[in-house]
């Protein structure tokens, strides 16, 4: 008896030595990315994350177009994907015949596992041409505007975005796709049972799902933040901070992507490690957030009574 | 609001439902139909057996890249699938604790992590103490970037395997180790190969990770301690270079990582099927 248990111990702590390498993994990239970024952090401190110019070349390391770029391609990204990742989730959840839901989540997961090279390599031989020919065509009162000024290259924010939007898409759409799932029948059972029509019960439901729904877009979030291939192939790769969506810019990852295996000196490293470390943290923070949103809307759906009143007025029936 | 008017509403929301799944479908087949029709007019033989040609002379193959990405997958998995499989078993065996909780929250975040950043890290801990690229660092991370995704799969996995069989064989006098490995693996074991052919799958298309790990080489090596070329970084280099001819190959080789891709996802499937069958009998 004794025995078996002095045995139990032993599994317990030999599999948990494997376990615990996963957290050790976690906390060693963080501290080998500061230790090698060190050498950075103590030369620029914070300046760095506000300085425009970026000329390894004379010495000049300023991260701010990079941090531009990332976030503007992902929030544009994510104003593109969103609506549709949406649409999605509800049409295979809820609006579509059984029969074609298999169908289309295997489509849409399929999304998600052509590789990033492969986005990038359509990118640059089919969307950025596309793109540029629609640049070109927009007529001269839109092309004044500080958004599209700007000579029509292709390669710039607009095809990264696009590229991005892509991408994001089915991760969003399967998260919230299994959050709809998770509300509870009695939800829309008792929109329609007030008389309202499908999209009045379907709102219900994701006003419902929402901190779910947030969580899932913000794992889309996480995902554009930390995208590099198709987004280096399609970008431009100039760092410059502008609004216009022509305009060539330049992302966090891609730059490390570039100009990783160039950097002679140990300054310019310790740059690019530094801009990977607070890529690092930056997803660190957005998908564990995301991931505390799903999780309490998991919880809060498992634990709640079947006959809870519907969450959102249904307009129209008062 | 008018009843016509919240009907109108209605069908005009299904009716944008039903359009986003086409839009979303609409790249998925622009992007298979371009790499198909591109990559099967530029693959060919000599593109399974020959090394690259000199820089500006046209023809020959990846057969370098794709010895390459054999060996720096091959090594991810000798890393990533006991790691994996072993942390997976921590997690289910121990479900309720908080370190397996600890652990959870690790692989979830292993797996948010940027495959750029992996590459980094690889950088630091594989490419600069020994002042030298090599197949090992590759294999490392990608390796890094495999084991959270195994040890998530077996971790659902074993969760699925009914409590009864597990207690039946600790009532017989099992100990725990001998139930894990005799009776509730082997119940899972069929849904854990498919786990870990997907994340093979995904694992051979990343580019990141291994641009400053494994780098590339222009020549035939099976050496772990050198500079490798993968189908991937090979795509890379080929795409944003600016010779028509390897833009040709470049869509040579991501034909062959599409359909890499489209068979693990189609095995899986097919394989994940059976079991949801047999569960279902059972």
């Amino acid at each position: 008896m004794a025995q078996a248990w002095r045995k139990d111990i032993g599994f317990r702590a030999g599999t948990g030595v494997f376990a615990l390498l996963l957290i050790g993994i976690v906390g060693a990239i963080g501290v080998e990315l500061t230790l090698q970024s060190m050498k950075s952090i103590n030369q620029f401190g914070l300046d760095f994350w506000r300085t425009e110019i970026w000329d390894p070349v004379a010495g000049e390391f300023g991260a701010l177009p990079f941090i531009w770029g990332t976030l503007y391609s992902s929030i544009l990204a994510l104003l593109l994907a969103t609506p549709i990742a949406l649409g999605i989730a509800v049409f295979i959840s809820e609006l579509c015949p059984a029969a074609l839901r298999q169908p289309l989540v295997f489509l849409t997961e399929l999304l998600a596992a052509i590789p990033s090279i492969v986005y990038g390599l359509w990118g640059i031989f089919v969307l950025v041409p596309a793109v540029r020919t629609l640049e070109a065509s927009l007529p001269g009162a839109v092309r004044s505007l500080p958004m599209f000024s700007g000579p029509p290259l292709g390669l710039g924010m607009l095809s990264a975005a696009l590229v991005l939007a892509i991408m994001v898409i089915p991760f969003s759409s399967s998260v919230a796709r299994e959050v709809l799932k998770s509300v509870p029948s009695a939800q829309r059972e008792a929109a329609y049972a007030l008389g309202a029509t499908r999209f009045e019960a379907i709102r219900a439901a994701l006003f419902y799902a929402r901190t779910g729904i947030i969580g899932a877009v913000m794992l889309g979030f996480g995902r554009a933040l930390g995208e590099t291939m198709a987004v280096t192939m399609v970008i431009g790769n100039n760092p410059q901070v502008s609004v216009s969506l022509f305009a060539p810019q330049y992302t966090m990852a891609a730059v490390i992507a570039n100009e990783f295996t160039e950097a002679a000196d140990e300054l310019y490293l310790a740059a690019l490690v530094e801009i990977g470390l607070v890529l690092f943290i930056i997803t660190l923070v957005v998908n564990t957030m995301s991931r505390l949103l799903i999780w309490s809307m998991a919880r809060s759906g498992a634990k709640a009574p079947a006959a809870e009143p519907a969450a959102a007025p249904v307009p129209g029936t008062a | 609001m008018t009843d016509t008017l919240r009907k109108l509403l209605s069908s005009a929301f299904v009716g944008f439902c039903a359009l986003s799944v086409l839009i979303a479908l609409v790249p998925l087949a622009f992007i298979l139909f371009f790499v198909v029709t591109q990559g099967i007019r530029a693959i060919n033989f000599d593109f399974f057996t020959h090394l690259p040609r000199p820089v500006g002379e046209a023809g020959g193959g990846m057969a370098n890249a794709i010895v390459g990405t054999l060996i720096v997958t091959g090594l991810a998995s000798l890393m990533a699938v006991p790691i994996g499989i072993v942390s997976g078993i921590y997690m289910s065996e121990y479900a309720g604790t908080r370190f397996a909780a600890a652990v959870r929250f690790a692989a979830d975040t292993l797996n948010g992590v940027p495959s750029i950043v992996v590459g980094v890290f690889a950088y630091g801990v594989a490419v600069l103490p020994f002042k030298q690229f090599s197949a090992m660092a590759g294999g490392f991370a990608l390796g890094v970037m495999m084991i959270p995704i195994i040890a998530r799969t077996t971790e659902e996995l074993l969760l699925l395997v009914p409590g009864s069989m597990r207690e039946g064989a600790l009532a017989l006098g099992a100990t725990r180790a001998r139930a894990v490995f005799t009776v509730v693996l082997p119940a899972a074991l069929p849904g854990i190969v498919t786990g870990v052919v997907l994340a093979l799958a995904r694992i051979a298309g990343e580019t990141a990770p291994l641009l400053f790990t494994s780098f590339n080489n222009r020549f035939f090596t099976t050496s772990l301690t050198q500079p490798i070329s993968t189908l991937t970084v090979q795509v890379f280099t080929y795409a944003t270079g600016p010779y028509e001819d390897w833009h040709r190959q470049a869509w040579a080789g991501a034909l062959v990582l599409v359909t890499i891709v489209l068979l693990c996802s189609l095995l899986a499937r097919f394989a994940t099927r059976r079991l949801e069958r047999m569960h279902a009998r059972s």
